[in-house]
């Protein structure tokens, strides 16, 4: 095995410059009556980490649940000098990230890039990168159901008033039950966390291998749901903790190897078959990781 | 060696022309036009304006062309190309006893002022393939009757004058909730519930209405009367404080006449159900009315015992374009929490493993 490379890459950052903005549309597709509004709702949310904000979401010209919210948020917070990375499940190159990236090529004519550090902005479907962020950076994520209580408990009218009681003994209980059960609390992604000691919150669904980079983190997150018409927010440097119980501490996913292209053992695997005879191969799920730390080695 | 999944921005480009390809279809066919699918295909082009929430023919025509005859898929089309619209403000209430009717016909009375229209319906129709239709330009003409002066009072206001209705709110210049400018929330005003019944999924509502048909919340309705014509839409301009007509549209309407047994504030008396839709949408107006109806139970002291008195479940899941989006999205990469799932599966499975050996070990 190869030494390890430092964590930070020192290879030079790939920006894909401005490009033209399709004349007919605003920038960024919505108009400023729209971008003012989803700002007021993103001001509140940044005032009450944790909390979700009510926003009249639009209808985009991309599905329900393929990232609505989280386009919305970008398209209101975008300015012309950003620079914009997309990822969906760690990668820059899955067909939807790809779509989303192109929407604001055309729409708003920006930068864009695959770096984690180049970027401004980094809209995500289901993971945190890997390379720690900076201060000025923002993450938006795509939230399908923004709800930590709603399988517990699927009438809003119920779930509202336990987040203003901080009421969460239901959700203790449920994970006490998994223990009991399984010996596990059986939740591996979209694993509540605990947002400046008050609110509940769902991450998305990242795996719980991403929940303790939230903490204290000195970018920006942003979460945004498009269908539910809900906006949440985790400003810089502000405590987020999983769930758990004394006894049962929370912990994170581990692999038995590391990856087998950059060699990287901190990072999060997925699994790729590789034949019909079962043999598997583990690579980091974070593309831009997975790579920078192989061009540093070759 | 492993090979990276790169180039989903060429395959999307490629799986994009095909579309197109896939939509044209065979090209020795003519192409179909936007004025043949408005005209040809109306009542597609209504449904795509009702739940699309935009008055829109032609528009409606295209999204239609474009989505390969895919409703829902059309609807989303217009519904992503309002999002561009600005909006300016509400236009005054329609004043649908003014409506230049089409059709009107009322299952309570046998006659009534204005009269039974039956219009172009497919009603009393024996649904035998028309093999007819194979050939072009064969079809009869209608004779038509001269537009008529006579008024066509809405029949249940007739019922109101009797005092056997309820009253119809009052409030008309109060300005509605607007769904499309502001979040869901609950429990809902009957206006947020009109609204989003309007552009909610046919099919849903059809359902919906059904099972209150079927014991599920028993409504007792009868079709009161269902219009079908043009009417003008007015609009009133701040600046110029006066009512101008922006024009016509035609619209589908349907009021359900509920029983109701009274409770110890009110009288027994009738209640009503509305149903409202763009062009021509019986079936869907008849259903909104229903579970408009249906979802007046709280308000009238009923028993809540049915997924259509249920606010939260209707208006949550009545909108087709949120509902095909969340359930198509499964379609959507998902092996990082995948990933997360079996790495707990295999740990699981390991561990009941131990336990069993371990059990068996002090069996022997």
């Amino acid at each position: 095995m190869n030494e390890i490379p430092p964590k930070e890459p020192l290879i030079e950052t790939i920006i894909e410059p401005a490009t033209q903005i399709d004349p007919n549309y605003n920038f960024a597709y919505l108009n400023e009556q729209t971008k003012k509004m989803i700002r007021r709702a993103l001001l509140k949310a940044v005032a009450i980490p944790g909390y979700q904000v009510p926003f009249a979401g639009r209808e985009m010209p991309m599905p329900y649940g393929w990232g609505t919210g989280g386009v919305q948020i970008t398209a209101s917070i975008l300015t012309p000098d950003d620079v914009l990375k997309v990822i969906d499940q760690g990668a820059d190159d899955t067909t939807n990230a790809v779509s989303i990236r192109k929407f604001f090529q055309r729409t708003a004519g920006i930068a864009t890039t695959l770096n984690t550090a180049a970027a401004t902005v980094i809209q995500t479907r289901h993971r945190i990168p890997e390379q720690k962020l900076q201060e000025g950076q923002i993450l938006v994520y795509q939230v399908p159901i923004p709800e930590p209580l709603r399988f517990l408990e699927p009438r809003e009218t119920e779930t509202r008033k336990m987040h203003a009681f901080e009421d969460y003994g239901l959700m203790h209980v449920k994970l006490y039950e998994d223990i009991s059960q399984h010996g596990h609390i059986a939740t591996t992604y979209a694993y509540p966390v605990m947002v400046e000691n008050h609110y509940v919150m769902d991450p998305s669904p990242i795996p719980k291998f991403d929940n303790p980079k939230m903490n204290n983190n000195p970018a920006l997150q942003l979460f945004g749901a498009g269908r539910e018409k809900r906006i949440y927010a985790i400003p810089p440097y502000t405590k987020v903790v999983s769930l758990d119980f004394e006894d049962h501490p929370f912990e994170i996913q581990a692999w038995d190897q590391p990856c087998e292209i950059c060699g990287a053992e901190d990072s999060f695997l997925d699994e790729v078959i590789m034949d019909d005879q079962g043999t598997r191969m583990f690579v980091c799920s974070d593309s831009d990781y997975c790579q920078s730390r192989s061009e540093v080695q070759s | 060696m492993f090979v990276a999944v790169k180039g989903g921005e060429k395959a999307i480009n490629n799986a994009h022309k095909l579309l197109a390809e896939a939509r044209r279809g065979d090209t020795s066919i003519p192409e179909i036009s936007i004025e043949q699918i408005e005209q040809q295909l109306s009542l597609s082009v209504d449904r795509v304006m009702s739940e699309g929430s935009l008055y829109d023919r032609l528009l409606a025509a295209t999204a239609i062309k474009q989505a390969r005859g895919d409703l829902i898929e059309a609807i989303f089309l217009v519904r992503a190309s309002r999002t561009t619209l600005t909006s300016f403000g509400y236009s005054q209430p329609l004043n649908t006893s003014e409506m230049q009717v089409l059709r009107r016909i009322s299952a309570t009375y046998k006659d009534l002022p204005g009269g039974q229209v039956l219009g172009p319906t497919f009603d009393y129709t024996h649904r035998l393939i028309d093999k007819n239709l194979e050939q072009t330009n064969n079809f009869p003409t209608a004779i038509k009757a001269p537009a008529s002066n006579e008024a066509t009072p809405h029949v249940l206001g007739l019922l109101s004058d009797e005092g056997l209705m309820e009253q119809p709110p009052t409030d008309t210049d109060a300005e509605p909730n607007d769904l499309t400018r502001e979040p869901l929330s609950f429990p809902a005003n009957r206006d947020t519930r009109l609204q989003s019944l309007a552009r909610g999924d046919e099919g849903f509502l059809l359902a919906l209405a059904y099972s209150t048909q079927r014991g599920y919340a028993r409504t007792h309705p009868f079709a009161g009367e269902i219009r079908i014509g043009k009417v003008a839409v007015e609009f009133t301009p701040e600046e110029l404080g006066f009512t101008l007509e922006l024009g016509e549209i035609e619209i589908t309407e349907c009021e359900m006449v509920n029983q109701f047994t009274g409770s110890k504030n009110t009288p027994p008396q009738f209640t009503r159900g509305y149903g409202i839709t763009f062009g021509q949408g019986e079936r869907k107006a008849m259903s909104m009315a229903l579970v408009d109806r249906a979802l007046r139970a709280e308000e009238l002291s009923e028993d809540l015992v049915a997924p259509a008195q249920d606010e939260e479940f209707v208006l949550s899941h009545c909108d087709n374009v949120q509902a095909t989006g969340f359930v198509e999205h499964l379609k959507l990469p998902h092996y990082v929490d995948f990933q997360a799932e079996l790495e707990l599966v295999r740990k699981m499975r390991a561990e009941q493993n131990v336990g069993q050996s371990q059990t068996s070990e002090a069996a022997e």
